[in-house]
C-alpha cells in the first residue's frame, strides 16, 4: 500500500505537476501581457463575460442531462448532444409555423409573442424528451449489466445514427431561426447593455434550472431518481420502480436539453445536424468540472465553462502572441476537459468518479 | 397428443409495424431514393427497390418465425403464413399512410426527400388510388413468400436467404467496378443459384470434408494448407488488376486495415477505448508531408518517402506515449472522451492560423512526392497497393506475435481486470504505454501512406470520423480479432466506397452499425473467441 502510494508520488505524479506549473505560468504570462497590451476596453469585456454567460448557461441545462445519466447509469450518454440538436429541430419547425402566422411580426414584446415562444420550447422540449426514452428503451435497456465500454460504444454509435438521420431527414443545410423583431438591439440592465435575446436565454435557463433543482430535490419522483443513483438494488428493495426512475431521468434531461436547443437557436439563429456535437462535449466537460454526478456541479460547471471559452482566447492567448485566438476556442475547452480530468477528477464540486472503478 | 403453443395476433401487427417505422425512415432518409439509380438487375430492379424488399423480407420471416411452433410441436403453416401476411401488410399499411397523406399536405416542407419521385415508386406508378390496393396486395404477397421460407428446413432456408443476399452485393460490386449497369437477369439467377447451391452443399457436406482433410497425414495437410496460401497470396497479389479505380478502393481498404490493426491492439488487446486514434494517423501523414514536400521552405530537407517513414512512424509512436501519459490511471469511458479530445485538440490547432506558417493551416500541404524504388515510381494506386499491403502484413505479423507474447497476454490480464492484473505483478504503466505506442505505430504509418497516396493533406481529413470509423471496423470484425479487422474493413470502408451515391449516409449506417453490434453481436462478425472454441470443442464452458 505504502510502497504503491510512494510509487505514485514520484514517477509520472510528478512530471504532472511540472506540466502543470509551466501552464500556469503560460497562462499568467498570457492574462498579464494581454491587459499590458490593452487591446480590450471594459466594455468588450462586460460582452464578452455576458456572452459567456448566455452560453454557459445553455451548457449548464446540456449538462444537466449527462451529469442525472451519469448518476443514475454510471454511463456516458455520448448521444445527448443529439438530443440537444434534435430540440433545436423540433423548436425551429413549431417556429416557422408561428412565423408564418405573423407570430413574431409585433416590434414589441407582447402575449403573442410570449406564448409562441413557450409553445416553440414546449415542443421542442416535449419532441426532444420522446427521443430520448426512445433512445434508451432500444439501445441502452439492454445493455445495462454489460461491460462499461458496451453502453459508450452504443452511445456513440447512436450518435451518429441521429445526427446523419437528421441530415438525411431533413437536408445538409443550415436553417435559419427566425428573427424576432422584438428581441433585437440591447437593454440596459444596472448600467450593463445586454442582447435582449442573452436576457431572455439566461433568464429561461435559470427558471428551468430552479424548476429541475426543485423538482429533484422536494418531488418524490426525484427523491427516487436520487434513491436509485445511490443504489439500485436497494431502492428497488423500497419498493422504487428503477425502469421508471430511469426512464424519468432520460425524461427529464431530454425535456432540458430540447428546451436549451431552442435557446440556443435564438443566440446563434442557426440550426443544422451537426450542431449538437461541440456543445454536447463541452456540456460533458462541464458536467466533469463541477462533478459529474452532481446536479448542483453541472449548473456551476456549464457558466464556468461558458464564461472561461468567451474570455480566455481573448484573455490568454492574445497575450501570447498566437493570432485569431477565437479558433482555438474548441480547443480550449478541450484542454481545460482533459486538464479537470487530469489534476482534480473530483470536479469543482463533486465526487471522485474519473479513477474509482464503481 | 401434440400442441401448439398459444399464440398471439398482435405479435405479427407490431413486428409489420416497427418494420413498416423502419421502411418509411428508410425512405425518408433519403436512402432510397438515392440508390433508384443503380440497377441490381438492370431495367427490373435498382438498388432503392432491394432496400424496400429487405424490410419486407427481414420482418415478415421475424414474425413468421415467431408465429411459427417449436420443433417437438405440431407444425402450423396456416398460422406461421398468416402471420407473415399480416406483418407485410402492416408495413405496405403504414407506407400507404404516408403516400395518401403527402397527397393532402406538403411533406416535402420538412422532410426533403418526400419527393413525387418517392410516391411513384411506392405506388408502383400507378398513383392514388390504384397504386395504394397494388401497395397493400404486394405487402401481402411479400409477407406470404418470407413467411413461407419460416417453413423451409434451416439449411435450405439458409442457402436461399444467402442467395438472396448476394444478388445484390454481386450486382453492386460488378456494376461499379465494371458494367456501370446492373446484371442481366439471366446472370442473377446464375449468382443467386451458384451461391445458394454452394452454401447448401457447404453445409451438407462440410464436415465430412474437414473430417477427411484431418484425416490426412500430417505431410499431406501442411502441402495442402500451404497450396490454401499460395492462392490466398496469388489472389492478393492480383487483384490490381481489376484497374484503376478497384485499386483506389483497395488502397484505401488497406490503410484502414493498417488502422484498424493498430486500434485492435489498444482496444481489443489492452481495453482501451481511444477515440482520438486520428491524432496518431494525422502526425504520421504531417511529417511525411513535412519531411517530403518541397512546398515546406522552413524544414530545411526534402527527403523522400523511405527516409521520412521511419520518422513518421517514430513521430506518431512518441505522441502515442505522450498522449499515453496523462490518461494512465483513467477508467475506461473518461479516457474514451479524454483521448476524443485529444484528437480534436491536435485538429483544431492544425487548422488554426497560429501554425499556419509552420504547416499550412487550412490550407494543408501538397506536393507530397510518390515513394519511389531504383528509380520504379509507385505513382498509381495498382502500384501503391503493394506497398499498403506489405504494410498490412507487416502490422498482422506483429499483431499476431504480440498477441500470444507475454506483452499480449499482459494486456488481456489489465483489459479483463486491472487491479488483478496489478496484483498479480503486471506493471500497468508500461504495459499501457506499450499499447498506446504500439497502436500508434501502425497509425502513424497508415497515416504516411495516406499522405503519400493522396499527395495533399488538409486538417479536415484527420476529424472524429476517422476514429469512429475505424472503431467500427473492428467493433464489426471482432475486438481483438486479425481477420475480423479486414472483413471489417472491406464491409465497412471497401464496400461503401464502391456505393458512391450512398456517401452521405456512411456514418448513418456505422452509427447503426456500433448499435446493431452492441445490441446483437458485440463478439462481431470473426470474433477472437471463435479459435477458443475450437481448442475447447468438448467444454465450451472453458472458453467463455
Amino acid at each position: 500500500m505504502l510502497k504503491n502510494l510512494r510509487r505514485r508520488v514520484s514517477g509520472t505524479t510528478i512530471a504532472m505537476w511540472i506540466i502543470g506549473f509551466i501552464l500556469l505560468v503560460v497562462v499568467i504570462v498570457g492574462v498579464v501581457r494581454t491587459l499590458m497590451i490593452g487591446k480590450y476596453t471594459g466594455a468588450d469585456w462586460t460582452d464578452l463575460f455576458v456572452y459567456g454567460i448566455s452560453q454557459g448557461s445553455v451548457y449548464a441545462l446540456i449538462a444537466l442531462g449527462y451529469t442525472m445519466v451519469y448518476g443514475i447509469l454510471r454511463m456516458i450518454n455520448f448521444a445527448h448532444g443529439d438530443i440537444f440538436m434534435a430540440g433545436a429541430f423540433f423548436g425551429y419547425f413549431t417556429a416557422i409555423v408561428f412565423e408564418k402566422n405573423g407570430f413574431f411580426d409585433s416590434p414589441t414584446v407582447d402575449g403573442k409573442l410570449v406564448l409562441a415562444l413557450v409553445v416553440v420550447t414546449l415542443v421542442a422540449a416535449a419532441g426532444a424528451a420522446g427521443l430520448a426514452i426512445l433512445l434508451e428503451r432500444i439501445a441502452y435497456r439492454p445493455l445495462r449489466r454489460a461491460p462499461r465500454l458496451v453502453p459508450l460504444i452504443t452511445a456513440i454509435g447512436a450518435s451518429f445514427f441521429l445526427e446523419y438521420s437528421f441530415l438525411g431527414l431533413f437536408g445538409s443545410g443550415i436553417k435559419g431561426f427566425p428573427e424576432i423583431d422584438a428581441l433585437k438591439g440591447r437593454v440596459s440592465i444596472f448600467g450593463v447593455e445586454i442582447l435582449k435575446t442573452q436576457v431572455v436565454v439566461i433568464v429561461a435557463s435559470f427558471v428551468m434550472l430552479i424548476a429541475l433543482w426543485l423538482f429533484v430535490q422536494r418531488s418524490k419522483m426525484g427523491k427516487a431518481i436520487q434513491a436509485v443513483s445511490e443504489d439500485k438494488d436497494a431502492a428497488a428493495l423500497m419498493g422504487i420502480n428503477v425502469d421508471r426512475s430511469i426512464m424519468i431521468t432520460f425524461l427529464v434531461g431530454g425535456a432540458l436539453a430540447g428546451a436549451a436547443g431552442v435557446l440556443y437557436a435564438l443566440l446563434f439563429r442557426q440550426v443544422y445536424f451537426f450542431m449538437g456535437f461541440f456543445p454536447g462535449l463541452k456540456a460533458f466537460t462541464a458536467a466533469v468540472l463541477g462533478g459529474i454526478g452532481n446536479i448542483a456541479g453541472a449548473m456551476v460547471g456549464g457558466l464556468f465553462l461558458g464564461i472561461a471559452e468567451s474570455l480566455f482566447p481573448n484573455l490568454v492567448l492574445d497575450g501570447l502572441g498566437i493570432p485569431a485566438p477565437y479558433q482555438l476556442k474548441d480547443a480550449l475547452a478541450f484542454l481545460l476537459l482533459v486538464l479537470v480530468l487530469i489534476f482534480r477528477p473530483t470536479g469543482i464540486l463533486g465526487e471522485r468518479l474519473a479513477t474509482k472503478k464503481a | 397428443m401434440k400442441r401448439t403453443s398459444p399464440f398471439s395476433w398482435m405479435t405479427p401487427v407490431t413486428t409489420g409495424l416497427i418494420g413498416g417505422v423502419v421502411a418509411l425512415f428508410l425512405c425518408l432518409v433519403g436512402i432510397v431514393e438515392a440508390s433508384l439509380g443503380r440497377y441490381v438487375i438492370t431495367g427490373i430492379v435498382t438498388m432503392g427497390q432491394v432496400f424496400v424488399l429487405a424490410v419486407y423480407a427481414i420482418f415478415a420471416m421475424q414474425a413468421a418465425q415467431k408465429a411459427a411452433p417449436g420443433q417437438d410441436e405440431k407444425p402450423a403453416p396456416f398460422r406461421t403464413l398468416a402471420s407473415g401476411a399480416i406483418s407485410g401488410l402492416m408495413i405496405s399499411v403504414v407506407l400507404a399512410i404516408f403516400v395518401l397523406l403527402g397527397q393532402q399536405i406538403d411533406l416535402r416542407a420538412v422532410f426533403i426527400h418526400a419527393t413525387p419521385v418517392l410516391y411513384d415508386l411506392l405506388t408502383f406508378g400507378l398513383g392514388v388510388p390504384q397504386g395504394i390496393f397494388v401497395l397493400l396486395g404486394f405487402g401481402i404477397l411479400m409477407g406470404v413468400l418470407f413467411g413461407a421460407m419460416a417453413l423451409l428446413p434451416s439449411a435450405l432456408r439458409r442457402s436461399l436467404g444467402a442467395g438472396l443476399i448476394a444478388v445484390p452485393l454481386v450486382a453492386v460490386i460488378y456494376s461499379s467496378l465494371f458494367s456501370g449497369r446492373g446484371l442481366s437477369a439471366f446472370q442473377a439467377l446464375a449468382v443467386f443459384v451458384v451461391v445458394g447451391l454452394a452454401l447448401f452443399l457447404w453445409g451438407r457436406y462440410q464436415q465430412p470434408v474437414r473430417a477427411r482433410a484431418n484425416a490426412l497425414p500430417a505431410r499431406q495437410q501442411r502441402s495442402m494448407r500451404l497450396g490454401l496460401w499460395v492462392v490466398a497470396i496469388l489472389f492478393v497479389l492480383a487483384l490490381p488488376a481489376l484497374g484503376t479505380y478497384p485499386s483506389e478502393v483497395l488502397v484505401i481498404t488497406g490503410i484502414f486495415v493498417l488502422m484498424g490493426l493498430g486500434l485492435n491492439i489498444v482496444v481489443g488487446y489492452a481495453g482501451l477505448l481511444d477515440l482520438g486514434y486520428v491524432a496518431f494517423f494525422a502526425i504520421g501523414a504531417y511529417v511525411m508531408a513535412i519531411l517530403t514536400s518541397p512546398e515546406i521552405t522552413w524544414f530545411p530537407f526534402s527527403g523522400n518517402f523511405w527516409i521520412a517513414l521511419p520518422f513518421a512512424v517514430l513521430a506518431a509512436t512518441l505522441a502515442g506515449v505522450i498522449l499515453g501519459i496523462p490518461v494512465l490511471n483513467m477508467r475506461g469511458d473518461y479516457l474514451a472522451i479524454v483521448t476524443l479530445g485529444f484528437g480534436e485538440i491536435i485538429r483544431l490547432v492544425a487548422l488554426s492560423d497560429w501554425l499556419k506558417p509552420l504547416i499550412g493551416g487550412s490550407n494543408g500541404i501538397t506536393q507530397i512526392p510518390k515513394p519511389v524504388v531504383f528509380g520504379f515510381s509507385f505513382d498509381n494506386p495498382q502500384k501503391l497497393y503493394y506497398i499498403v499491403v506489405i504494410g498490412c502484413v507487416i502490422a498482422a505479423f506483429i499483431a499476431t506475435r504480440l498477441k500470444y507474447s507475454r506483452l499480449g497476454r499482459n494486456w488481456m490480464a489489465i483489459r479483463e481486470d486491472e487491479d488483478v492484473a496489478q496484483a498479480m505483478g503486471i506493471d500497468l504503466v508500461r504495459n499501457k504505454l506499450m499499447a498506446f505506442a504500439t497502436g500508434a505505430a501502425l497509425s502513424g504509418l497508415a497515416g504516411a501512406l495516406f499522405a503519400t497516396k493522396l499527395t495533399s493533406i488538409y486538417p479536415h481529413s484527420f476529424n472524429l470520423l476517422v476514429s469512429i470509423n475505424v472503431l467500427a471496423v473492428i467493433i464489426v470484425g471482432g475486438l481483438g480479432s486479425i481477420p475480423g479487422v479486414i472483413i471489417g474493413a472491406v464491409a465497412l470502408v471497401g464496400l461503401p466506397e464502391l456505393l458512391r451515391e450512398f456517401a452521405e449516409y456512411r456514418l448513418l449506417v456505422y452509427g447503426a452499425v456500433l448499435v446493431f453490434m452492441m445490441l446483437k453481436r458485440p463478439e462481431g462478425l470473426l470474433p477472437e473467441a471463435r479459435r477458443k472454441l475450437e481448442l475447447h470443442e468438448l467444454s465450451p464452458d472453458v472458453a467463455e
